[in-house]
């Protein structure tokens, strides 16, 4: 072996010393608990019975998971959050950070403000908002009716064509400052030199956008989304607290609880585990090499 | 010298012995918060640590049923010893049998004599009697007798169809009078499983069955029960106010105690509450049964309820018996009855003049409680919650206008089948 080789042999291993710790970890909160999971999947057993009575199912779990509406429902309803929520929330982040990447007075202020929303912990937030929309009492309704927007008041979230929308604005209220800040983050590590070399050979601002800002912030902008649309997709607190098991905005880790918690079904609830981590999954890896490929 | 050494023996053993008396154990107790629920409970359950020499905590649980449910089996499945005695809805007994103790065990059968056999045998599973009975619960009709003078009426409606047309008419003409926020009639129509209750009062005064019958088959998709779920549907945004598919029984009482509504389905202990001393509507109203689906149908009252449950991993499961002996007794149910109209499961309170005196409806409406409809749990056993569930549901997606009820009902039977496979 030649000395090269040796010596990155030894670099090698001690790199994998280094990892030792985390992979462990990882196999620890990460690995076990999604093995367990699939495991349980293949089996009929409720927490109800004491002691457990486990029994082989094989695939049924994931047969009647197939068959089930309210699966299709809740899987549907993930992708229309997912969908209009990363989108209004990136478009009104990028609008945010751009802004707030000029030079003015009180931008400090202005940058710790806008964080405020994402500072509140979801579950008081989204108990906040359900005060804010109910029908009789709520203050958004008082509002419109008196700028004369509406003539009755309305019942936003039981009323099934606004209640999905109703909960997608309290998540972009409550996450566009998060990705404002990622993007925010991105713009500075754009040089002032462009910009100064493209004002020089008359470039308008508009331009300046299209060809130096947004090629720029590529990078940053898949690490923004890919954040929030697995973020999104697992969507929990927000649709739990405001609309509880309804139907109508049952989001697939709704769903799940509902499986596992209410009816205690051991089994098909981590069946219906198994179905969200695929899903997941997928994006996951769709995104990682688009991410690839961009950067390099 | 013998009689001395006997005395100080003697005297040790009073010394060990009061001194375990005076220590006692502590007893953590989970009790309903709807309304005055926890004070009354707290109260009570006081009493007996005073009597006793032990100590009680209260632990407050969440309104909705159905949270509460989910809650206790976090708890249970966890083998979790941190409450001993566990309030339980009626449904539950079947659900959540495996982690209660067998109270045969403990108490006399002269004791459990004492109850309404009915809901003694809805408490016992596969013969172990897993609860003593706390207070029953039946769905009733409040009306505001002064409204219904005003507009000319002389007694109450007895079809649903009759109580409609009166609290359009009320609602049109309190509205004229200017309060604008005034409605016809409020529920509680959000899905969670006091929907099941009120819904199964709709269908079964419409004739259209229990959802799944005795002997476990399922009967909800006919004619009379989409019947029954059209005409609740007819009612929301039009004599009730849109926002009642969100309603529970404290959003509903909120409306009709504050004297912005005609009609209002709850349970008894709305009674009380709005007899209070604050109450804007106190002596202004009175409770009947519910209505009748049309004239060939009949009343129904959804059988509730409550009762009290020993943990199996109790660590003082005699004192936790002792406790719950206590607050089911005579005494303890009647003080209940009188400061917060809850319904006693012992028959004798019923001829009590001191209860009757404070509830009046107790002795006239007898009838309707010992004939309370009780939901599918027997049948369907640990599966009850799903089915409940599925109802909720179905029943929900047709308030809020997303699908008709003859299509709700029929996917409900393709659910309901599903869940049932190859029996309950």
């Amino acid at each position: 072996m030649t000395k090269k080789g040796r010596l990155s042999a030894r670099r090698a291993r001690t790199a994998w010393v280094f990892l030792l710790p985390s992979l462990l970890v990882l196999l620890l909160v990460a690995a076990y608990p999604l093995w367990r999971t699939l495991q349980l999947s293949f089996f009929q057993v409720s927490i109800l019975q004491f002691p457990l009575k486990p029994s082989w199912v094989g695939l049924d779990n994931y047969k009647s998971l197939l068959a089930d509406p309210y699966w299709w429902i809740s899987l549907k309803n993930t992708a229309f959050f997912t969908i209009i929520s990363v989108i209004l929330e990136t478009v009104l982040g990028l609008g945010i950070a751009l802004v707030v990447n000029t030079r003015f007075s009180g931008r400090g202020l202005m940058r710790t403000a806008m964080l405020v929303p994402w500072a509140i912990p979801t579950v008081v937030s989204a108990q906040m908002w359900r005060w804010m929309y109910n029908d009789v009492y709520g203050v958004i309704n008082d509002l419109l009716m008196r700028v004369h927007l509406i003539a009755h008041p309305l019942a936003w979230l039981a009323t099934s064509r606004l209640a999905l929308p109703s909960i997608i604005a309290v998540d972009v209220w409550k996450t566009t400052p998060f990705m404002a800040l990622l993007l925010l983050a991105g713009l500075q590590s754009i040089p002032d030199e462009l910009y100064e070399a493209a004002t020089v050979d008359g470039a308008s601002a508009w331009q300046q956008f299209w060809r130096i800002t947004l090629p720029l912030l590529k990078p940053a902008l898949l690490v923004a989304l890919i954040f929030r649309t697995l973020d999104a997709l697992r969507v929990f607190d927000v649709i739990y607290v405001m609309t509880g098991t309804n139907p109508t905005t049952m989001s697939m880790s709704v769903y799940a609880r509902q499986q596992l918690v209410d009816f205690g079904a051991l089994g098909y609830g981590s069946a219906v585990s198994m179905g969200i981590f695929l899903i997941i999954a997928i994006f996951a890896a769709a995104y990682l090499v688009s991410l690839r490929v961009e950067i390099d | 010298m013998k009689a001395f050494k006997f005395l100080a023996v003697a005297s040790l053993a009073i010394a060990i012995g009061s001194a375990t008396m005076a220590q006692g154990v502590t007893l953590r107790i989970s009790c309903g918060a709807v309304g005055q629920e926890l004070q009354l409970c707290t109260d009570g359950a006081q009493a007996w640590a005073e009597q006793t020499g032990n100590k009680v905590e209260v632990v407050s649980t969440p309104n909705s049923t159905t949270d509460r449910l989910a809650l206790y089996q976090q708890q249970l499945a966890a083998g979790s010893s941190d409450i001993d005695v566990y309030q339980i809805d009626v449904i539950w007994p079947g659900i959540l049998s495996d982690f209660f103790v067998d109270l045969n065990d403990y108490v006399s059968p002269d004791l459990v004599g004492k109850f309404f056999p009915r809901i003694i045998s809805a408490n016992t599973v596969d013969g172990r009697l897993v609860a003593l009975p706390w207070f029953t619960d039946a769905g009733l009709l409040y009306y505001r007798t002064d409204l219904l003078k005003k507009y000319g009426y002389g007694a109450p409606p007895t079809t649903w169809s009759e109580m409609a047309k009166m609290a359009a008419k009320i609602q049109a003409g309190e509205r004229q009078a200017g309060n604008a926020s005034f409605w016809g009639f409020v529920f509680q129509g959000k899905a969670y499983e006091g929907l099941t209750c009120d819904a199964l009062e709709w269908v079964f005064s419409h004739k259209g069955g229990t959802i799944v019958d005795d002997k476990g088959d399922i009967t909800i998709n006919n004619p009379n029960a989409v019947k029954a779920i059209e005409q609740a549907a007819a009612w929301v945004g039009k004599i009730a106010p849109p926002g009642v598919t969100s309603y529970q029984e404290e959003e509903a009482r909120g409306v009709w105690q504050a004297g912005n509504a005609a009609f209002m389905r709850n349970w008894p202990y709305a009674w009380s509450l709005g007899n209070g001393k604050d109450s804007p509507i106190k002596g202004k109203f009175d409770v009947t049964v519910l209505p009748k689906g049309g004239s060939d149908g009949q009343h129904a009252a959804t059988l509730g309820g409550w009762q009290l449950a020993v943990s199996r991993f109790s660590k003082h499961p005699k004192e936790a018996v002792s406790l719950i002996v206590y607050l089911t007794g005579y005494n303890e149910q009647k003080r209940r009855a009188i400061k917060g109209s809850f319904l006693p499961t012992r028959p004798a309170l019923y001829k009590d003049a001191d209860v009757l005196a404070a509830n009046p409806f107790m002795g006239k409406l007898y009838d309707v409680f010992v004939n309370a409809v009780p939901r599918p749990s027997a049948q369907t056993k640990q599966k009850y919650n799903q089915v409940s569930s599925a109802f909720w549901t179905a029943v929900h997606n047709v308030l809020i206008g997303q699908t008709d009820a003859a299509t709700s009902l029929r996917m409900l039977e393709q659910q309901l089948k599903r869940i049932k496979g190859r029996g309950w």
